[in-house]
């Protein structure tokens, strides 16, 4: 679609990415939050590690079945980016999307009921944990085979680019789908057509059990689009504001028809890949000083107590209405009733 | 003695050509290399290289003649020490000329004088029908190949939804790799006619997503061969989505491209992957055989909501029916047709299947068989129940296609009469249906591979027990 090439940059350099005019790969580009989008971000990373526990506790008393892949750790990458980007724009992504589909704005209770497998479930229980949409909120999955969510993603930016309505898709895999043939084939087309596609990257480390050194000859991911004249960065996945900036600035380059731009999110996941996993492939205290030092949410707060820009009490406060809303969740998924037979045949076809 | 130059073949497939131009005229040296003339299909244009040294002697076939066959005599040209008196003298080809197309099937000699097209042998002559419910009476038809069939149809649903578009290798500035998007650039632009890399699993998967997002995309495969590369993202992403969505998201696409063997083109470029597709729920699966059903098919499929697969034949595309002439010609998919009727036995038929089923019911007419011939024309859903009423009325059925025997489609529709009419059966299903190996290259192997019209007569004698 050659035509589709707006004002493209067309320097050969990876210079002219986003976020380049900054010294070193994201460190810099922390932008400090108001206090009302600080509150607003520990609220939205609060409810998805909330929603990850309940999950993770209903599935322990068997209420939640087949593959269940925690977010918890990784909040501060889908809460930051929510932040950069504009209503309409669209978001895709793999199969640990539970934290995706909260910070779209999804109904917690929709999403707890489709992992319990009950009919108000999004999917009306036929897509469970990893195959949720909502289509409202520009939501399109939730794909549990690795890497294809990005080409897919890159067919939604194509559709963009073919009505120009000026949206971006936000098109999130993990370091392990990065090795997916796909991904290359994605990125050369997106970058010769200049699609509006930003790929987020979610480096947690580990693709299922294998780290990322021993499945990646090159572990900058960043660098993963260069050849293609992709422009990419690495970001602190665990600081929403560094999130945020990063995020904000790829969205304008993409949005302003420069083509795809790659946000490297450097994270990690408390738990193991799934509720199956004992995670014997790396040291407890690996995880541990993770949560003690860079703990997404616990920096957030204690930021704002030590700035005291919040107090003890207003934070406990929207803590207590978090756990309310994922009790209420939890309490309306196991009442729920399961589909009806006559479900089955339905939504094959339409 | 003057060497003969003759028509070459542009394809395994090509019959015929049009000589477009001389180059060399009478009494210019040439030699090997030099272009002498171009010769012209609907598909392609080429040049045609001298391969010897001499002179053009005489030219045979003057510029601007149609229809030339191949391997005709098209000039002659004088080596050294010859002149133009020699011209006279008996001419020796330069390689003994491939035996014309046997229109009918015959047993291939253990040793074939030399390789011969084989499949390609499709009778110019269309093989008498039924007529069709679906065309009202007194429309004007008009005679169109499948391929100008199937461009007219994507041509057509263009203009009508500025959210259909094409996309795929060569659909654009090379107009098709085998012509079929032919001036679609030209009309739509490069935004809706969209030339992709190599990259077959990436721009299905870009495709699927543009229709999740509302758009209707055709994709092109170049041959259905090459959609091995993009299975998971047709099979995963488009076809199920719709159902793990609880119906929230559509996937409205079609895949198409030739599907099923080619001509000497052996095993990675010949295969039939009807079957691999109708067993998804959640796709539909559109195998046409004449242009009319092309065209009303591929309207229809680009029409659809649901992800469509849509099989061409490369031996079909040139081969011309009547087309009705109508403004907008859409057939309802999961419907067979009765391409011919009578009371002995059912043949059924799909794509290019359709050939061999016809041209043996002609045959088996002759020997006091009337044969009723069903055209599926959509693998999914299969209209069973049509074929089910026809045995219900032959008590004997036979299925045609050039897919492999285990777990085809000729296999489930056995299993659904078994299901449904085995009480009116009188003799057991027999299937007619490529061998069970890779498609191997050499001409009389090729031959030995595909079904024949004789083994469908066999076949339907044989449940006749006549």
């Amino acid at each position: 679609m050659p035509v589709a090439a707006k004002s493209a940059a067309s320097e050969k350099s990876t210079a002219r990415g986003p976020g380049k005019d900054q010294a070193g790969a994201g460190a810099a580009a922390i932008s400090i939050l108001s206090r009302e989008d600080e509150i607003k971000a520990y609220r939205a990373m609060l409810l998805i590690r909330r929603f990850e526990e309940k999950a993770g506790q209903l599935y322990g008393m068997g209420l939640i079945g087949g593959f269940c892949h925690l977010y918890i750790g990784q909040e501060a990458v889908v809460i930051g980016m929510g932040m950069a980007i504009a209503e309409g724009d669209q978001v895709i992504t793999a199969y640990r999307d539970h934290g995706h589909m909260l910070a779209s704005g999804m109904d917690p209770k929709g999403v707890m009921a489709e992992l319990t497998g009950r009919r108000s479930g999004y999917s009306k229980g036929k897509g469970g944990s990893m195959h949720m949409f909502s289509t409202e909120k520009n939501f399109y999955g939730g794909h549990g085979i690795v890497g294809a969510q990005v080409s897919l993603g890159t067919g939604i930016a194509f559709a963009n680019c073919y009505r120009d309505n000026g949206r971006v898709c936000l098109t999130y895999f993990g370091d392990g789908a990065a090795n997916q043939g796909q991904v290359y084939e994605s990125f050369n087309m997106a970058e010769l057509w200049k699609l509006p596609v930003v790929y987020v990257i979610e480096n947690n480390k580990y693709a299922m059990g294998t780290s990322v050194d021993r499945s990646s000859a090159q572990t900058d991911f960043s660098k993963r689009g260069l050849s293609f004249n992709i422009p990419g960065e690495r970001v602190d996945g665990m600081d929403v504001r560094a999130v945020k900036a990063a995020g904000e600035k790829a969205v304008a380059f993409a949005r302003a028809g420069n083509g795809p731009c790659i946000l490297e999110m450097m994270t990690y996941r408390y738990r193991g890949h799934s509720m199956s996993d004992p995670a014997k492939y790396r040291p407890k205290d690996e995880v541990e000083k993770v949560r003690a030092e860079h703990d997404p949410i616990e920096m957030v707060r204690t930021r704002l107590i030590g700035e005291k820009r919040a107090s003890e009490d207003e934070l406990k406060k929207i803590d207590a209405e978090v756990r309310s809303i994922i009790n209420e969740a939890a309490d309306f998924a196991s009442h729920e009733p399961e589909p009806d037979p006559a479900e089955l045949y339905a939504d094959v076809t339409r | 003695m003057p060497i003969e130059v003759l028509m070459p073949a542009l394809s395994p497939t090509m019959e015929k050509g049009n000589l477009a131009k001389w180059v060399k005229n009478e009494g210019d040296k040439v030699k090997s290399g030099d272009v002498i003339a171009e010769i012209e299909t609907d598909k392609a244009t080429m040049e045609v290289e001298a391969v010897d040294e001499g002179t053009l002697g005489k030219i045979l076939v003057p510029a601007g003649t149609q229809d030339v066959a191949v391997n005709t005599p098209i000039a002659l040209i004088l080596v050294d020490g010859e002149s133009a008196k020699d011209l006279s003298a008996q001419p020796k080809a330069k390689l003994a000329p491939a035996p014309k197309s046997a229109p009918k099937p015959q047993p291939q000699p253990a040793k074939a004088p030399a390789p011969a097209a084989t499949i390609a042998a499709l009778p110019d002559v269309a093989v008498p029908e039924a007529p069709s419910e679906e065309v009202p009476a007194g429309t004007e038809m008009v005679t169109m190949t499948v391929r100008e069939a199937l461009r007219d149809a994507m041509a057509e649903e263009m203009r009508r939804d500025k959210d259909v578009f094409v996309i795929g290798e060569e659909v654009a500035e090379y107009q098709g790799a085998y012509k079929v998007t032919q001036g679609l650039l030209q009309e739509f632009g490069a935004k809706r006619v969209v030339d992709t890399p190599i990259t077959e699993h990436g721009f299905a998967g870009l495709g699927v997503g543009a229709a999740f997002a509302g758009l209707k995309p055709i994709v092109e495969f170049m041959t259905w061969n090459f959609a091995m590369q993009a299975i998971d993202q047709i099979v995963n992403s488009a076809a199920k989505t719709s159902y793990m969505s609880g119906g929230q998201v559509s996937c409205s696409i079609v895949f198409r491209g030739p599907n099923g063997p080619a001509a000497r083109v052996a095993a990675q470029h010949s295969q039939d992957y009807s079957a691999w597709f109708a067993h998804i729920p959640g796709l539909k699966v559109i195998a046409p055989y004449s242009a009319a059903d092309a065209k009303g098919l591929l309207k229809a499929a680009i029409r659809d909501p649901n992800p469509v697969i849509f099989l061409e034949n490369e031996i079909l595309y040139g081969k011309s029916f009547p087309v009705p002439k109508l403004d907008d010609f859409v057939l309802p998919i999961g419907k067979a047709r009765i391409a011919r009727a009578g009371k002995d036995v059912t043949l059924v038929g799909w794509s290019i299947g359709m050939n061999y089923a016809l041209q043996a019911a002609e045959e088996l007419a002759k020997n006091g068989i009337e044969a009723e011939v069903i055209d599926l024309r959509t693998l999914r859903p299969m209209d069973i129940e049509t074929v089910i009423a026809s045995v219900k009325k032959t008590a004997r059925c036979v299925t045609v296609s050039e897919g492999w025997p285990q777990s085809g489609i000729g296999a489930e529709i056995a299993s659904r009469i078994m299901e449904e009419a085995f009480d009116w059966l009188d003799a057991p299903i027999e299937r007619v249906t490529g061998k069970d190996v890779p498609m191997p290259y050499a001409a009389n192997l090729e031959k030995l591979a595909l079904p024949s019209v004789a083994e469908v007569v066999e076949a339907a004698r044989a449940v006749c027990y006549r």
